[in-house]
């Protein structure tokens, strides 16, 4: 079991090396020898509100991945303001929980979270962020989230 | 699955146990006699039957097999749509004949078969082998690599939305969602983005071992009657019996375990009340725990004597035990006994004058807490009554063989385990009136319900009396007439203020307060 975890994530490891998608690094020492914590680094897109500044998101695997989804947090100084981070960099999108699927990946995740940046059109943090900050656990997944409409962002 | 299911369809066989009542006169005379069961609480010209794990499956492909033989479609596929219309036979075949057929697939979250591979297969035939697997193999020519794995395997699998993956990660996948997560009927495709669920066949033939096999047989089982609009789990701990309803009006139910309880909330039988009213009360209980910590003490001071009294049976007729004292008195309002046999009785009936005369906002909220005590101070009485009259039965059951070595047979004093039963029944009732009369806005047919009230709740306490004292010193030639009368009597009040509250019910003639 943890076995096709190991192997996934290496496969997964050696292609965000080697071949990484527009905006996002990966340095592979940032992982621990287990592979089960990885930093990746996200830079804003050209001509988008996140231009020029980069984020940090943290991935933790458990030895069900890829059946489980990964715990996605955003860490490090710099936490993008946006409607759906949370200032303790809780992110809400659906596939991180509801409806992930163990074909989705690393990259397809790192993906879908500069796309939803690069879509933002104004610079706030949730209307709940203040409660949901102060009462949340430390894990995002243990969050029942109700996930908003994109298009009303 | 084809092999073991000829024969094992006939659920209303020997096995299971039919309840039928009779459609005539629910609340008649003798009517009791038909089924003189332990809490016989029969209210409704219906049926139900008590289903074990065994029968629910066999149950299950029943229904399935039922609309088979019109829709003509792949099985594990009917099971999809059923499951989608909460098995709701009529809804389905409504939809699917007079809708749109694709739209009904998509909802359901599976593929027309007569669709597949975007050729439209004539939805005239019969023939439905010729899409008999809704799994597909690729053929082994090529190797593919697995999108979850990323490894390359001979062996992918997928359902007909065309995602494939190696065998491997089917079990696995599938071991979490059935083990772990406790799903059966609504696992869908592992493909991101994809919604189609699998279906019994395909799982059944990727899954490897039998225990998991047992285990999703379950998990099928479970979601069957989770959605099926007509079945309910009996609420009693430990037991797992199915309970079907054959209309949803079906509201009082006893499972073959012998719990008897509202098929609608769950919760025991709570006649007359109805489910609404019941849940808006039981959450007042508990917002009030301390008050009712306060009431549901059993232990009272005699109020002559001030010794202190502990109740250890149901009845609510109370001797102070102390010799040179001796008072007759009500456990509930805490007067003396003797008017609680005559008509000029009240115990039952909180005095409103007392809070007309609240003029100031303190006033008004105490004479709202009052009469909140009032109702809840007889309601937690009658509960307690129950519990310790549970108690009876093997008081009685000494009886019943004392008697039976006095040349009685066994059959000849049944009538005191009845008598019990019925007393049970009655204080039951009469425990839920108190929730009916404290959200009731006083109206003619009030005064009516609460005379009936009365009129029960002292036929209830003599038999009560009757079977925990003097059945202990009485003659044991007297005993059955007397016993029968009481019951009888009792059983017949029951009835009247049942009868006379569903009327109203139908007729709409009960006014509630905002509690
Ligand atoms: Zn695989
Ligand atoms: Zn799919
Ligand atoms: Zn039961
Ligand atoms: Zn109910
Ligand atoms: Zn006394
Ligand atoms: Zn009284």
């Amino acid at each position: 079991m943890s076995n096709t975890m190991e192997k996934r994530l290496q496969k997964e490891l050696m292609k965000l090396v080697s071949e990484p998608p527009a905006g996002v690094t990966f340095d592979s020492e940032s992982a621990d020898s287990k592979l089960t914590l990885w930093k990746v680094k996200v830079v804003g897109a050209k001509d988008t509100l996140y231009d020029g500044e980069s984020f940090i998101l943290q991935f933790k695997f458990t030895p069900k991945y890829p059946f489980e989804s990964p715990q996605v947090i955003f860490i490090g100084p710099n936490i993008p303001v946006h409607p759906h981070i949370y200032s303790n960099g809780h992110i809400c999108l659906s596939i991180l929980t509801d409806d992930w699927s163990p074909a989705l990946s690393v990259q397809a995740v790192c993906l879908s979270i500069v796309s939803m940046l690069s879509s933002c059109k104004k610079k706030v943090r949730p209307p709940d962020n203040v409660v949901y900050v102060s009462t949340c656990s430390k894990n995002p997944k243990k969050t029942n989230w109700y996930y908003h409409d994109d298009s009303q962002s | 699955m084809e092999s073991d299911e000829e024969g094992i369809y006939d659920v209303e066989s020997d096995a299971s146990i039919n309840y039928n009542s009779s459609d005539d006169g629910i609340y008649s005379e003798g009517e009791n006699t038909a089924h003189g069961e332990a809490n016989d609480f029969m209210d409704e010209p219906t049926s139900y039957k008590c289903l074990t794990s065994d029968q629910i499956f066999n149950y299950m492909m029943k229904v399935v097999d039922e609309v088979n033989a019109i829709l003509q479609l792949p099985p594990h596929i009917t099971c999809i749509l059923l499951n989608h219309f909460k098995w709701d036979k009529e809804k389905l075949m409504e939809r699917y004949y007079e809708g749109d057929q694709d739209k009904i697939f998509e909802e359901a979250q599976t593929i027309n078969p007569f669709r597949l591979k975007g050729k439209v297969v004539s939805s005239n035939t019969n023939n439905i082998t010729s899409f008999s697997m809704q799994s597909t193999k690729r053929p082994l020519t090529t190797q593919e690599v697995c999108d979850i794995c990323y490894l390359p395997s001979q062996h992918m699998n997928g359902l007909q939305c065309g995602h494939f993956f190696c065998i491997d990660c089917w079990n696995e996948y599938l071991r979490i969602k059935i083990i772990d997560e406790g799903q059966g009927q609504k696992i869908a495709c592992p493909a991101n983005d994809c919604n189609i669920l699998t279906d019994y066949e395909t799982i059944l033939s990727l899954l490897r071992g039998s225990d998991i096999k047992t285990k999703y047989h379950q998990r099928l089982t479970d979601g069957f009657v989770m959605s099926h609009h007509l079945m309910k789990w009996c609420p009693s701990p430990g037991c797992s019996v199915v309970v079907k309803v054959t209309t949803a009006g079906t509201r009082n139910v006893t499972c073959i375990c012998g719990h008897a309880f509202c098929f609608h909330c769950l919760q025991p039988i709570h006649e007359p009340v109805r489910c609404p009213l019941l849940k808006k009360w039981l959450r007042k209980c508990n917002d009030d725990s301390e008050t009712a910590h306060w009431i549901s003490a059993n232990t009272k001071e005699c109020p002559k004597c001030r010794a202190t009294i502990e109740k250890n049976g149901g009845c609510n007729h109370m001797i102070c035990q102390n010799k040179s004292c001796k008072f007759d008195f009500c456990w509930i309002c805490l007067s003396a006994w003797s008017p609680h046999g005559s008509s000029w009785y009240n115990c039952n009936r909180y005095d409103a004058n007392d809070s007309v005369a609240a003029r100031t906002a303190q006033e008004k909220s105490r004479a709202a807490l009052n009469r909140y005590l009032f109702y809840c101070d007889r309601y937690m009485n009658h509960r307690q009554s129950l519990e310790l009259e549970h108690k009876l039965y093997s008081k009685i059951k000494f009886k019943m063989e004392e008697m039976q070595q006095h040349n009685m047979s066994w059959i000849e004093v049944q009538f005191l385990k009845k008598a019990v039963d019925i007393l049970c029944k009655c204080r039951n009732t009469l425990k839920y009136t108190y929730v009916f009369a404290f959200y009731l806005r006083s109206n003619n047919q009030a005064t009516i319900f609460e005379a009936n009230q009365k009129d029960l709740e002292m036929a209830t306490e003599r038999l009560s009396e009757y079977l925990e004292r003097d059945v202990t010193t009485d003659e044991l030639s007297n005993i059955k007439q007397k016993v029968q009368d009481k019951a009888k009597y009792c059983e017949g009040r029951c009835e009247a203020l049942l009868r006379h509250v569903y009327e109203g019910y139908d007729m709409d003639l009960w006014e509630y307060l905002d509690e």
